[in-house]
């Protein structure tokens, strides 16, 4: 561990820079994906077509919002696909009891929050590593989930509450999408434009250091806790709503997804670096190349593949391309 | 008092194992039956020889979560040699398969070692990929065990002294990776690498590649395991073992493996895994719906984890201030 925190200062200098080039590379790889899936095939460019293309990320998109910042800040969150089971099974449970509309939103997105606190409780209060904790509620969110349902469905939501995933705001611009452009716009003015934003970078780069200069890192690690959950709630809303039904394994293997959108949008996964516009660059890249993949009939597990090596390259693509830099400077 | 009894923690899990076996007994006297017993041991064999396998990586500070897709991926394998030509003998496969699950833990330790990138984020992104190549090899078929040879399915089956195979290859294992730990020089070696990285340093032991040689070893155990799994079972499909490394770690993490590397003891990881084979035996026999099953044991993994860090927490100290000093100002000049 020292060792880490002593190389940093020497890495710093051009970390910035290096971010900068790394968004244009995303934002370059983007178009070049776009333009690919526009030859191979000629539905893709169709107006409703793009916009169900939106569907199958927006979703998770929203949860690497947040996850990003708790990232930044040194910690992670596994458990965002169960908070997401849990969730969508109580309300469906609320549905099946007759609960309205407006109050099945407001359970969902509670019981993400609280999902959110009890992970951000159990690592900020007794100082626990927040990978083990969060495999750990990962298997009891989705173990609640598992003992409410079993095997069963639920499916009997009430007809207002589909227009959450289903609707449209304004001609082919579903409310989906424009809900993850605008909480884009938050994010990035969160993390870039205010205190809380700098702290996390702060308590990323140096708890220690961030603790000495008057940050309450137990405290602001906790509201970021929160806010993932929260966020895995509203995906859970619009999930739920999108497909109309819940069963515990809703959602499954979301979790490798999300860090795969933050790790690919150039964030650290060892804490401290990272912007909010290249992991929502990173959110459409993958959404365009499941997309596409989908297009030519690519199965689900096949494309997991992908996933999977993306994630892997992704990383090791800035750590060989260092290395060779150096070899040239030496 | 209560830090006394942590200090035992090995000795309070067997207690608590055994006042588990004996008050599920008191109730269903069938279930402390001695072949009963032999029975959960058998069954939670290949959870005890994976824990094993983890203990390691973990002793190291890393994490193996793709020990389950390994399984998985060298269990379809051997199961699709022995399908298409019957006549390759077991013993082969057997080695096939370890020598398949060593491939693919180095894989994981080389990205881990030369590349320096976390052990969580690489072993994400190989556990996606291990399971999609057994999708490629099999086309999402199964290898039913009418399609399986009977020596193929009649190895883990054999009983020896009364215990079948399957019980000998963990208890088998659980002395090798005992004496391995506690005797060799490597495995010393990675109580030191996981424990401290920077006095590993100055004793002249490489941290990364005691990491690279745990992923190995995980690596080779869970291959290992994908034949026993896959003969057990005498089914191999995609979804083979799927979300096992969870068992697999939260056994460890109950053991008191510590999850920030360097403590932890082979016995402690045996308790572990019978803990869970206990419950998961115990569930259906006391009425509880085997659902129940996946929230037990994330509750008892945090459980476990918030006992462990606090039992164990102890204050590093850098003896060597000056030396790591220097290298800091050493770093930022060049």
């Amino acid at each position: 561990m020292t060792s880490d925190i002593l190389k940093q200062p020497a890495a710093s200098t051009s970390i910035f820079q290096r971010l900068l080039c790394w968004e244009g590379f995303l934002l370059a790889v983007t178009l070049a994906v776009f333009v690919v899936n526009a030859f191979a095939s000629p539905y893709f460019l169709d107006i409703w077509n793009l916009s169900d293309a939106t569907f199958n990320f927006t979703e998770k998109a929203i949860i690497v919002l947040p996850m990003a910042m708790l990232i930044i800040a040194r910690e992670i969150d596994l458990s965002v696909a169960s908070t997401i089971a849990l969730s969508s099974t109580i309300m469906g449970l609320s549905a099946a009891a007759g609960v309205d509309t407006p109050m099945l939103v407001i359970i969902g997105l509670g019981v993400g929050l609280l999902c959110g606190l009890l992970n951000g409780i159990l690592v900020t209060r007794f100082n626990l590593s927040s990978i083990v904790i969060t495999i750990g509620t990962m298997s009891l969110y989705r173990g609640i989930a598992y003992i409410l349902l079993g095997d069963q469905a639920l499916n009997s939501y009430p007809e207002s509450f589909a227009w959450f995933g289903q609707g449209y705001v304004w001609g082919a611009l579903s409310f989906e999408f424009a809900l993850f452009i605008l909480l884009s716009a938050v994010f990035v003015f969160l993390l870039h434009k205010t205190n809380f934003g700098r702290r996390t970078y702060a308590i990323g780069n140096n708890p220690t250091a961030a603790w000495f200069s008057g940050i309450n890192v137990k405290r602001h690690n906790l509201a970021l806790f929160a806010l993932v959950g929260l966020m895995a709630g509203l995906a859970s809303v619009l999930l739920t709503s999108r497909l109309g039904s819940t069963r515990p394994t809703i959602a499954m293997g979301w979790e490798l997804a999300v860090v795969t959108m933050v790790v690919l949008g150039g964030v650290n996964i060892l804490g401290g670096s990272g912007s909010m516009v290249g992991v929502i660059i990173a959110a459409f890249l993958m959404g365009l190349v499941t997309f596409g993949l989908s297009l030519l009939n690519v199965p689900g597990i096949v494309m997991s593949i992908i996933v999977g090596a993306m994630l892997i390259v992704v990383i090791s693509l800035p750590i060989i391309t260092r290395r060779i830099m150096k070899r040239r400077h030496a | 008092m209560w830090q006394k009894l942590l200090k035992h923690r090995e000795a309070l899990l067997g207690l608590v194992i055994l006042l588990m076996i004996l008050s599920i007994g008191s109730r269903v006297p069938s279930f402390i039956a001695s072949d009963n017993l032999v029975g959960i041991f058998n069954d939670t064999s290949i959870l005890i020889i994976l824990a094993l396998g983890q203990m390691m990586v973990l002793l190291t500070k890393g994490i193996d979560l793709s020990m389950a897709a390994n399984l998985a991926l060298s269990g379809m394998i051997v199961a699709l040699i022995n399908f298409h030509y019957p006549d390759v003998p077991v013993w082969l496969l057997l080695i096939l398969a370890t020598g398949l699950g060593l491939i693919m833990g180095a894989i994981n330790g080389l990205l881990v070692w030369k590349l320096g990138i976390p052990a969580i984020v690489v072993t994400l992104g190989t556990m996606s990929i291990y399971r999609g190549i057994i999708f490629l090899l099999s086309g999402g078929s199964w290898v039913n065990s009418n399609q399986m040879g009977a020596d193929f399915l009649g190895l883990p089956r054999t009983l020896i002294l009364g215990l079948p195979v399957l019980s000998w290859c963990a208890i088998a294992v659980l002395l090798l990776v005992s004496y391995f730990l506690s005797y060799s020089r490597t495995g010393r070696a990675f109580y030191t690498a996981g424990g401290n990285a920077t006095a590993a340093y100055y004793t002249g032991i490489n941290a990364g590649k005691m990491q690279f040689v745990s992923f190995c070893l995980s690596g080779m155990l869970a291959g290992f395991c994908g034949y026993l799994w896959i003969s057990r079972f005498a089914v191999a499909y995609v979804d083979v073992a799927n979300g096992f490394e969870l068992q697999v770690v939260a056994a460890c993490v109950i053991g008191g493996i510590s999850t920030m590397g360097g403590s932890g003891r082979v016995l402690g990881c045996l308790f572990g895994a019978l803990f869970l084979g206990v419950i998961n035996n115990a569930l259906p026999v006391i009425g509880v719906s085997p659902f129940w099953q996946m929230a037990i044991s994330g509750t008892v993994i945090v459980i476990a984890v918030l006992l462990n860090e606090r039992g164990n927490k102890r204050k590093g100290r850098l003896i060597l201030r000056d030396a790591a000093l220097a290298r800091q100002k050493m770093a930022v000049k060049s």
